[in-house]
């Protein structure tokens, strides 16, 4: 009787010991993800921080870590510098539009023919419409470059979208190409019955439930485009083409008589950043869905 | 409709633009490349045939080995960094609670800004006067004076660059990692938590077997995008010292661009889309072996 009971109170302290070693492994734990999160937002929040000290605050050496004053000089500087921020965001922004919308055009009805149509040899096209996959397109700049400058396409946004499409066409086609054969058939045969032609199929029956795979396709269209920095430098050289990377990165350089205006560089970069980590909270599962069945499977 | 006779016509209709898309702008300019590459070519001068002239040059070409060299061991130092660094956070961030998942969103949050304005940003904090890395280090008695991090010594100048990339990309492996984890059975999970296995057991002889073939993509995926660094390279040193941080990529845009070497810049492209095409075909593979 008394070694049950021995026993059963045994069993409880080793119990609650393990729920206190749990504990406090959950603590541990829970401290290890806290310095994780501060280590990965504070060059961002730095960053952010430094864009709005005074000007002189933000060319001191050593830095401060903290504003000891709000001011928005920074960004009034990169307003005005060089052909100004508008026009270089209307660049950014405008070839990442384009891109999104050539992409989508391209690759909609190439994928609906691939998971729905007879194509004669359907592997072979589709492999060679992968080619961007398997050479890299930092391969095939200075061609490309030659070839723009003889068509006209340097320093203009649908030059520059052109070769944002060529990088992201691989992925979203493959994207479009899985999302678009999982649609049951049987939806598109009752509207085929109803006698609807296949492009009213496609915009009627496979586009709307396909929505889910094309806000992946525009997202990543745009996040990539808006970030794309070698292409863009090779093919715009012209300032008043420049997007916002192109920019920022000549800023670094070349800005004022004292060196490098660290304030303006933080302001542009606060600028670049917005857009992405908006898109990407707002749209954060659309994100990691296209990120898995496009790295991964 | 999809079996009509017309079927075919109709289908090849809807691929018409995207194939002469990929024919006019990829496969087009990558003919071009390598017709380039058998070619002496300065813009100025018409292009001469020199047949593997250009070739045989780059073999002999110190600074392409320079450069090679270099961006291998780039790849070398990131990729176990990346590979082994997104795992860890993986198991961290796989189960489900509010403040694994915060910190799941962290940790991605700079995979989604671009490499150029994260290079900008780390060119800042690691700026020898008016950075916050040497502010910091010297605040915390670990350095006397500031140390010049970037484009004076290549080895330092590839460790402060190595740091700054894997906080961007390291959230890139962590996700797919996650995604991973989180596919694998709660029943074979159970069973080994009844068997009494340990945690770290548990990880070695359950959760990584059966994860297996995402690390190894996700490694070929980050071998490849390594081995095309540029813009973290371009931004932070500018290939400083004497060239002896400028990768691969890099030498082929110095080639083309400034220099204007187009032929021997071509030629440098054909060997790095060669060396890239080995990994992508490895991760084909992979990839279509998880259809069957």
């Amino acid at each position: 009787m008394t070694a049950t009971v021995e026993l059963g109170r045994a069993r409880a302290v080793a119990a609650r010991r393990r729920l206190r070693g749990r504990r406090r492994s959950g603590y541990l734990l829970g401290a290890l993800c806290a310095a994780i999160c501060a280590v990965m937002v504070a060059p961002l929040v730095m960053s952010v921080l430094a864009s709005v000290k005074p000007t002189e605050e933000a060319a001191a050496s050593p830095p401060t870590y903290l504003p000891h004053a709000l001011s928005l000089d920074s960004f009034e500087r990169l307003w005005t510098y060089q052909q100004g921020l508008p026009t270089y965001l209307a660049n950014s922004l405008g070839t990442a539009l384009l891109t999104i919308a050539f992409t989508l055009v391209l690759t909609v009805p190439a994928a609906y023919a691939l998971a729905r149509f007879p194509i004669p040899f359907k592997e072979v096209v589709f492999v060679f419409l992968l080619l961007a996959l398997i050479v890299p397109y930092q391969a095939l700049l200075t061609p490309m470059f030659l070839m723009f400058a003889r068509i006209g396409l340097t320093n203009t946004l649908v030059g520059l979208a052109i070769l944002h499409t060529v990088i992201q066409l691989p992925f979203s086609l493959y994207i479009l190409r899985n999302s678009l054969s999982a649609v049951p058939l049987e939806l598109e045969e009752a509207a085929i019955t109803d006698g609807a032609s296949s492009w009213q199929v496609l915009l009627r029956v496979c586009v709307p439930s396909t929505v889910p795979a094309i806000v992946t396709v525009a997202l990543f269209a745009f996040i990539m485009s808006w970030n794309e920095f070698l292409g863009a430098l090779v093919l715009m050289s012209r300032g008043s083409s420049f997007t916002l990377p192109l920019i920022l990165a000549a800023a670094r350089t070349e800005t004022s008589l004292g060196g490098t205006d660290w304030g303006m560089l933080q302001a542009g970069i606060t600028i670049s950043i917005i857009p992405c980590v908006l898109v990407y909270l707002l749209l954060q599962r659309y994100y990691v869905s296209g990120l898995m069945t496009g790295a991964v499977k | 409709m999809y079996r009509s006779r017309r079927s075919r016509l109709i289908g090849l209709a809807y691929l018409a633009p995207a194939l002469l898309f990929v024919l006019a702008f990829t496969a087009w300019p990558l003919a071009q490349m390598i017709w380039m590459s058998f070619h002496n070519w300065s813009l100025i001068t018409p292009p001469r045939w020199v047949g593997m002239a250009n070739y045989q040059r780059a073999f002999a070409d110190d600074q392409f080995w320079v450069s090679f060299a270099f961006t291998l061991e780039y790849t070398a130092i990131i990729t176990p960094l990346l590979i082994v660094g997104g795992y860890l956070l993986a198991l961290l961030t796989s189960p489900s609670s509010p403040s694994r998942r915060l910190t799941r969103t962290m940790v991605f949050i700079p995979v989604v800004i671009g490499l150029g304005v994260s290079s900008l940003l780390w060119y800042w904090l690691f700026s020898t006067d008016f950075g916050l890395v040497n502010r910091a280090l010297m605040d915390l008695g670990l350095i006397s004076k500031p140390v010049l991090w970037l484009g004076v010594d290549a080895d330092r100048s590839n460790l402060a660059i190595i740091a700054s990339v894997t906080w961007k990309v390291i959230g890139f492996g962590m996700i797919l990692f996650v995604g991973a984890i989180q596919a694998i059975p709660t029943e074979i999970t159970e069973a080994s938590l009844v068997d009494g296995a340990s945690y770290w057991q548990r990880v070695r002889r359950v959760v990584l077997p059966l994860t297996l073939r995402t690390v190894l993509l996700v490694t070929l995926v980050s071998v490849i995008g390594s081995l095309l660094a540029f813009d973290q390279f371009y931004i932070m040193t500018a290939g400083q010292p004497q060239n002896e941080t400028a990768t691969s990529v890099f030498y082929v845009y110095l080639n083309s661009f400034p220099y204007l070497r187009l032929g021997y810049g071509a030629a440098l492209s054909v060997i790095l889309a060669l060396t890239i095409l080995v990994f992508t075909v490895v991760q084909l593979l992979l990839t279509r072996r998880s259809h069957a």
